[in-house]
């Protein structure tokens, strides 16, 4: 019997912008059901990976699949299964909640869209909102608007940039917890760039630290705080950037 | 998954809640083909009365305007829906979802049609009532023209949207002036030999040109050259498809260069 396929495998994975290398031989997988942290400082290549991952960055060298699919070349034959959300890319303004959800909706071919479209505003207390244009939202309501987006479709795989930047601890903390129970109760695989260490410490079973392109450490965030003899992820996360060797003990 | 009409619905869907929630916008589409012809279609009504030139008959001005109207909108109104996903930083969940380039192309060709409808329906029928636009005499003519010169539009509409894609909003300023190129070769108020001989075969190798020396045969003489509209035909057809290929590799050189994760400046 084969071994069940990673929800992500990346292997060899180069990309060189000219003379710039970003991503410099990454190897990893992601495993259905467990949230996977990208990790480092700027420069570091997370959002280059995670563009590959997508397929809007095509690779110099190596591949990536995705629920078994080449993300260079067929993409399109699994996008339908993925969703993202970043910070950095918003939905239109102009359009109320619910139009946009009925348009992400549509596009993901997602039956009984009404129905889910309910369901998502109910689990993410959008309802009251859902006629409001999204541009005229709060920063936390954006984001719970965003996620909506981002589950509309019950992705088996999410990307995730920073999934709570820019919001107050408790609607982040409550945007973890969501994020939580959807993995669990979906076996969602959950790739996360993110700069919050007590967000990586909490939602990750595991941490690849980036640097210069490179993997630098890999392993659960409980290890490396052990292993870096440190008491906090953002110690390490500092000993990473800065140089500094974990414990020889 | 193969190409999907409910995905080519879905952004076009997006683009109607859009012009629906948003009056300067839909008074835009309206504003300049309005204001166009009304400064046009006096000048022809002024030139009349002073001279008997054959440059005048049966509307020939107007009809050009109106025309070029349908080219100038027709790829303006195709690269504003594309625009409107890099203003509201949304290209990325688009593309980021299972909606094809080719879908994506599908919804701007539509939308491209329903900008145009909304604009030029009230200038046309400005044109019938004050400036002696003879829809009749056109006849069938018209309707050969208006999809030719749409086509067009669309062709240089695709070659801005994946410039757009490969340089960002650095480009953008295409989607507004690439068509004025176009304005003085493809003779839309004069007859292709006025042109120099030099200038001729870039004219002729330009779909619009046929179709404006078609418009002057029909008003001029009666009567509807087929030889034109074949020749217009075949040049969109070639147009069509080196916009297409251009549009792929501009994508893929996007794609390479990473500009797809930052399509802003």
């Amino acid at each position: 019997m084969s071994p069940p396929t990673a929800a992500i495998e990346v292997e060899n994975l180069i990309k060189d912008y000219g003379p710039v290398r970003a991503v410099a031989g990454l190897s990893f997988a992601v495993a259905g059901g467990s949230t996977t942290a990208l990790l480092g400082g700027n420069g570091a290549g997370k959002s280059t990976t995670i563009g590959m991952i997508m397929g809007l960055v095509l690779p110099t060298s190596g591949t990536v699949r995705v629920l078994g699919t080449d993300m260079v070349r067929r993409r399109h034959d699994v996008l339908h299964r993925m969703n993202f959300e970043s910070p950095y890319v918003d939905m239109p303004h102009r359009l109320t909640v619910r139009q946009n959800l009925q348009v992400f909706g549509m596009l993901y071919g997602v039956p009984d869209l009404s129905a889910s479209i309910a369901r998502l505003a109910d689990e993410l207390d959008l309802t009251a909102l859902l006629d409001r244009p999204s541009g005229k939202l709060s920063a936390g309501q954006k984001t719970r608007v965003a996620l909506a987006k981002a589950l509309i479709n019950e992705p088996e795989v999410m990307l995730l940039d920073e999934p709570t930047a820019s919001l107050d601890p408790d609607t982040a903390d409550w945007i973890r917890g969501h994020l939580e129970r959807y993995r669990d109760r979906r076996g969602a695989a959950i790739l996360l760039a993110s700069h919050n260490m007590g967000e990586v410490e909490r939602l990750c079973d595991r941490v690849i630290m980036l640097k210069q392109g490179r993997i630098e450490d890999d392993a659960s965030p409980t290890d490396l705080i052990r292993r870096y003899g440190r008491s906090s992820l953002e110690e390490v996360f500092l000993d990473v950037a800065r140089g500094r060797r974990e414990n020889a003990a | 998954m193969s190409f999907s009409i409910q995905r080519v619905g879905a952004l076009c869907l997006r683009y109607i809640y859009l012009l629906a929630s948003s009056w300067p916008r839909l008074l835009e589409l309206v504003y300049w083909p309005v204001l166009n012809l009304l400064t046009w279609g006096f000048l022809q009504t002024y030139a009349m009365s002073a001279t008997n030139s054959t440059l005048f008959v049966g509307g020939a001005l107007v009809s050009g305007l109106l025309l070029w109207e349908v080219l100038f909108r027709g790829q303006i109104g195709f690269s504003i829906s594309f625009l409107e996903e890099v203003w509201s930083r949304n290209l990325g969940n688009l593309l980021m979802s299972p909606l094809r380039p080719a879908e994506f192309v599908a919804a701007l060709m539509v939308m491209s049609l329903a900008r145009l409808a909304v604009g030029m329906i009230p200038a046309t029928i400005l044109a019938i009532a004050f400036f002696g636009f003879d829809l009749a005499r056109l006849g069938i003519g018209f309707a050969a023209f208006f999809a030719l010169l749409v086509v067009t539009g669309w062709a240089v509409g695709l070659v801005v949207c994946g410039l757009i894609l490969r340089h960002g909003l650095g480009a953008e300023s295409l989607a507004w002036t690439i068509m004025f190129v176009f304005w003085p070769l493809c003779c839309v108020y004069y007859p292709l030999s006025v042109l120099p001989a030099w200038l001729k075969p870039f004219a002729l190798a330009l779909p619009p040109t046929h179709v404006f020396e078609g418009m002057r045969a029909v008003l001029s003489e009666g009567v509807l050259r087929l030889d034109l509209l074949v020749a217009a035909a075949a040049l969109n057809v070639l147009w069509i498809v080196a916009a297409s290929f251009a549009f792929a590799a501009l994508l893929d050189s996007a794609r390479d260069a990473g500009t797809l994760l930052s399509s802003g400046e």
